[in-house]
């Protein structure tokens, strides 16, 4: 508090070096807070002290600052890659080496990330000469460190300096990264392939040829899985790369061996990235090679390979070539998602669930009807609700191609039976399709059939979904208008005012809440104000002090002579209610809406 | 990468606990404050007295039993010991530089092994008090009305990643990832006060000060990295890191978890037992550990007495074993108590990967993981004890949960037993030698012999007649250095560490 005190004293002064003192000293603060302040406003520090202190002073110091909690580290190592200017241009950024260079090495991988890319940056604003004498030498120190925190950092700085040195260094470059690649530690081998796409990118045609894929091969083949999944990434990012001709040769067969992998992780990843692969080997490779592999794919022993290539099936089929599309999605496809509707794992059901509907727009109107209309309703009628949910939260594919009115009598069991499941988060994601659904029916419909679920959610004794029904009510007004809103929904709200539980009065304020606005100012004035100012003589406080915040909160929709005489006096009186909370919350409404 | 969804509802997100853990209680201990142990009392909750004895064991050649020099360190080397100082862990890291103990107290000792020097050459290998926290506190579950103790169940080292340790610690149901590092510089220099912490008038500031770093006396600190918590249901039992480096597995009596050492929020189960009717329970898991060197491999023991090897390649959840270990029983033992003591209370691969050890309640088994259908070889650990197992059982020992290491070479086995002694078998030369672990035996330097238990009726001098054994002295924990013969022993409160003579 002494400091506080000064601070003050400072502030009232003239002396500009004060507030700039503070922060430095707040660098050693013990709250962490007050440290994190003042890294974030480092390059206020600098500025104050110039560019050769900043320099000399000010960088020494934070090099040796690792001991900091995380958040702190975090931010410095963000700060330090846009410093350039304050430590004199791009002639001295090389002075913000030494930092990030420890920075790099820490434990916490995200602190180390936030060095690398700030070292990434900061490399682009260092001259070709400055690159070859400062920078490439921490690479390589990074890249033979003892510890594999700092190996692991190296990998992810071999691309942005190789494009921009000469070619003995390119070549010695190379030569870190292959090491790399077959280091002891299994983190720093997945590492490397984590960025053997990116170093792909930047090197000669011919050194992908001869350098990359032999590493590419060897991670492919590493006896860990987890750096076997990763090099599926790379080998998308090197089939871009390579000529069509030579993909059959150099990618494929160790691609071919990644689908097959014996271990489930490797398979999934592959039908992870299955639509990267698809777009990466061209048409003619997807016809003879993908298509079967995607099958088997689908059909893996394993549930979480089957859910992700089920999550891909719609890209898949999209991305087939129009030639052969429908023929292979007919004969070679769809036999294997009809068995994934009636799988034994409810994941995998509810990923094909969540895509299924789009293959409705590829395959056409009769197509569709005939043979994923059934798969449709079989879905809707799953036991596991998420993959009723994922139907009908895309039931907007199928109705571009053949309406809904196909699929409403099934459709109708299925919404009625989630709206009324026993778990909230069911009956709360349905809610929140609800005008979506209502846009899609018709209001003869939603009249008909679904307006009385949207009702009965009001008195739910859960609060979440009385909330979201309150918000859905507002939505559905939007859609169908005002007068509909009239017609429908309004009389029943206002009748639940009288409801001899409390919680139910206050849906009705909650609801003429989030109402008026769409309603309107004569709805509101005319039929739920009388309703809301009944109200404020309520026996139970909550449900007073709610009158008063929902007062404050239609008082913007209403005229100002309603507000005069028929607000105003309420909101007095329940200025001088004897419950404290109506009181505040009258008192704040007068306030706001300036009826004092 | 793994995208399982959680199972069983016995993982959940955990309280919003952001990535970044503050210490709250980092106990920051410096060295040359332990020396001096009456300053000491605020920090360490262990006093360290190292002597010299004589002593017999440890040479993979029995023969040479006799030449052997002991370094044999006593700690907490109180007259009275409480329950909380009772060491419930005791684990090497991968040089053997480091070794750590875990109490009931919640408490963490680390002990570092005292480098080389020329003027004491045989100080070489004695272990000092390095760092000790606080790991875990009492707890109570209010949903459950069960007291959580702080007791440290497990404690694991991580691969050493940079300059800094980490090591894994649990109790019964959380797991906390812990930093011990060194810092040997502190700034200096304020603009607003001077060095005495004396405020100095701003208006008097002409300049700016940069802090600057100096070099002060070597401090130790222990932070808090990740707690990985509210994914055990039932009491862990075990924690084991995967040679991937980037996950672990924690089990309890039920299940098993497999953790991203970075993701505190979320695990998933690999393993599950549990039948979905608690009546039709007749197994526990009893331990589990990950392959050396193989991140697909792991195994598990139960109270049945068998043990399942499990590939994580062929399918996320382990549920269906590759492999299992099992002998039958044979017939002619059978008893009432067959099934207890046939309970695994540890399993342990070999540095190899090729061999498993298993610890039962009578015998230590070294299994092939090639061969499923019997072990290769089985050790009597306290055979004698066989005729006493009901007394065993009325006192609950036979529920004693005995732990068992490999040395470097995978072999020795060594395991422990009661009275404070501790069994050793040589696997090449099938000898095998009992030791003791206890002050009043061993002096400084001197050769650990040999102890004897009698059997039969006729009792020879030195030798302790088996109604004469002490069953509250049990020896549970015991650890090997990873690549030299340098033992540690826990003995209720005492951790004795014994090594072959130096020079």
């Amino acid at each position: 508090t002494k400091l506080d005190d000064s601070k003050m004293a400072g502030a009232e002064g003239d002396d500009s070096l004060y507030p700039i003192a503070v922060l430095i000293d707040e660098l050693r603060n013990e709250d962490v807070q007050l440290r994190l302040n003042s890294i974030k406003k480092l390059s206020t520090i600098a500025l104050a002290l110039g560019v050769e202190r900043t320099r000399t002073e000010l960088l020494p110091f934070l090099t040796d600052t690792i001991y900091d909690e995380d958040e702190v580290l975090l931010a410095l190592a963000e700060q330090l890659g846009s410093f350039t200017v304050l430590v004199g241009g791009p002639e001295f950024v090389h002075n913000l080496l030494p930092p990030l260079e420890s920075l790099a090495t820490v434990e916490e991988t995200v602190v180390r990330d936030k060095a690398v890319e700030s070292l990434r940056k900061i490399s682009q604003e260092h001259s070709p000469v400055d690159l070859e004498v400062h920078f490439v030498p921490l690479v390589k120190r990074l890249a033979s460190g003892d510890w594999f925190t700092s190996r692991t950092s190296a990998c992810g700085l071999f691309s942005v300096c190789y494009p921009r040195v000469s070619s003995t260094v390119k070549a010695e470059i190379r030569q870190h990264f292959r090491t790399l690649c077959s280091d002891d530690t299994p983190m720093v081998r997945r590492a490397a392939a984590s960025k053997l796409g990116e170093f792909a990118k930047v090197l000669e045609l011919d050194y992908v040829k001869s350098d990359i894929i032999p590493l590419f091969t060897a991670l492919a083949s590493d006896e860990q899985d987890s750096v076997r999944l990763l090099a599926v990434e790379a080998g998308v990012s090197i089939a871009t790369l390579l000529p069509q001709e030579d993909l059959e040769a150099l990618v494929m067969p160790t691609l071919r061996q990644a689908a097959e992998d014996k271990s489930w992780r490797v398979r999934y990843m592959v039908a992870d990235k299955f639509s990267e692969l698809q777009k990466a080997v061209g048409p003619e490779i997807t016809k003879t090679d993908l298509v079967p592999a995607f099958q088997n794919l689908l059909k893996d022993c394993e549930a979480e390979v089957r859910a992700a290539a089920a999550n891909k099936v719609k890209v898949f089929c999209e991305n087939l070539p129009e030639d052969s599309r429908e023929t292979i999605i007919m004969t070679h496809i769809l036999p294997c998602v009809k068995e994934l509707v009636s799988d034994t794992n409810q994941h995998v059901k509810s990923a094909l669930a969540s895509v299924i509907m789009g293959l409705s727009t590829i395959l056409g109107k009769d197509n569709t009807v005939e043979h994923l209309l059934p798969l449709f309703l079989v879905q809707l009628k799953d036991e596991c609700p998420e993959v009723r949910l994922n139907i009908i939260s895309n039931l907007d594919c199928v109705n571009e191609v053949i309406g809904i009115r196909q699929l409403s009598q099934s459709l109708l069991p299925a919404i009625v039976e989630l709206a009324e499941d026993a778990k909230w988060r069911v009956r709360l994601a349905i809610i929140e399709y609800m005008p979506l659904l209502a846009g899609q029916l018709g209001v003869e419909f939603f009249d008909e059939k679904l307006n009385s679920l949207c009702m009965a959610w009001l008195i739910d004794h859960v609060f979440a979904i009385r909330e979201a029904a309150t918000c859905n009510l507002m939505k559905l007004v939007e859609k169908f208008g005002a007068e509909w809103a009239q017609n429908t929904i309004v009389p029943k709200v206002l009748g639940m005012a009288n409801d001899s539980n409390y919680l139910h009065r206050m849906t009705t304020l909650f609801c003429i809440n989030a109402l008026s606005g769409v309603c309107g100012q004569e709805i509101t004035t005319k039929h739920m104000l009388p309703v809301v100012l009944k109200m404020s003589t309520d026996q139970v406080a909550n449900v007073r002090f709610n009158v008063a915040r929902c007062l404050q909160k239609i008082g913007p929709v209403l005229d100002s002579s309603a507000l005069q005489a028929e607000v105003k006096p309420v909101l007095e009186k329940l200025a001088t209610d004897q419950d404290m909370d109506v009181k505040y919350f009258a008192l704040e409404a007068i306030s706001v809406l300036a009826l004092a | 990468m793994l995208t399982q969804v959680d199972r069983g509802g016995g993982v959940s997100v955990a309280a919003p606990v952001s990535h970044f853990y503050r210490c709250a209680a980092s106990t920051a201990a410096s060295r040359q404050h332990f020396s001096d142990r009456e300053e000491s009392a605020a920090a360490p909750p262990v006093t360290s007295q190292t002597s010299w004895i004589d002593s017999a064991f440890l040479s993979l050649r029995f023969s040479e039993i006799d030449t052997r020099k002991i370094n044999n360190s006593f700690l907490r080397d109180h007259n009275y010991a409480t329950e909380a100082d009772i060491i419930s862990t005791v684990e090497f890291n991968s040089t053997g530089e480091l070794l750590a103990t875990g109490d009931k107290g919640g408490r963490v000792v680390v002990f570092q092994r005292e480098q080389e020097s020329k003027n004491q050459p045989h100080r070489r290998g004695e272990y000092n008090v390095y760092s000790t926290f606080q790991s875990h506190e009492p707890e109570f579950d209010y949903l459950k009305s069960l007291e959580i103790e702080e007791k440290i169940n497990k404690i694991r080292w991580l691969p050493q990643q940079n300059a800094a340790y980490f090591l894994l610690s649990t109790n019964d149901k959380t797991v906390k990832l812990w930093k011990i590092s060194e810092r040997d510089k502190r700034p200096e220099g304020y603009n607003l006060k001077d060095e005495e912490g004396r405020i100095r008038d701003p208006t008097t500031i002409t300049s700016l000060r940069v802090p600057v770093l100096r070099p002060m006396d070597l401090m130790v600190e222990a932070t808090p990295r990740r707690i990985f918590s509210n994914a055990h249901t039932y009491h862990i039992n075990s924690i084991s890191v995967n040679s991937d480096h980037e996950t672990y597995m924690s089990t309890d009596d039920l299940r098993i978890n497999l953790w991203n050492l970075e993701i505190t929020n979320r695990s998933f189960n690999i393993v599950d037992i549990k039948p979905a009717n608690m009546e039709e329970l007749t197994e526990v898991i009893t331990a589990a550990e990950f392959h050396p060197n193989q991140c697909n491999t792991f195994v598990y023991s139960s109270s049945k007495g068998s043990i399942r090897l499990c590939d994580m390649r062929t399918s996320a959840l382990c549920d269906n074993h590759s492999k299992l270990f099992e002998e039958p029983e044979d017939p002619s033992n059978r008893s009432f108590f067959s099934e207890i003591i046939s309970s695994i209370s540890d399993v342990k691969f070999s540095h190899s990967g090729r061999y498993l050890m298993t610890r039962d309640y009578l015998t230590v088994k070294v299994w092939d993981i090639n061969m499923e259908s019997k072990p290769l070889e089985t050790y009597q650990v306290h055979d004698y004890l066989r005729s006493k197992l009901c007394s065993l059982y009325e006192n609950d020992c036979i529920f004693d949960k005995f732990e068992c290491v490999w040395n470097g070479t995978d072999s020795v086995l060594m395991t422990g037993s009661y009275n404070n002694f501790f069994r050793m078998f040589d696997r090449n030369t099938k000898r095998d030698v009992t030791l003791e672990a206890s002050r009043e035996n061993s002096k400084p330097r001197a050769i650990l012999k040999p102890r004897k238990v009698c059997v039969g009726g006729k009792r020879r001098k030195d030798e302790i007649s088996v109604d004469s054994l002490d069953f509250s002295k049990k020896i549970l924990h015991t650890a090997w250095h990873p690549n030299e013969n340098i033992i540690a022993v826990a003995a209720t409160n005492n951790l004795y560490i014994f090594q072959d003579k130096v020079n």
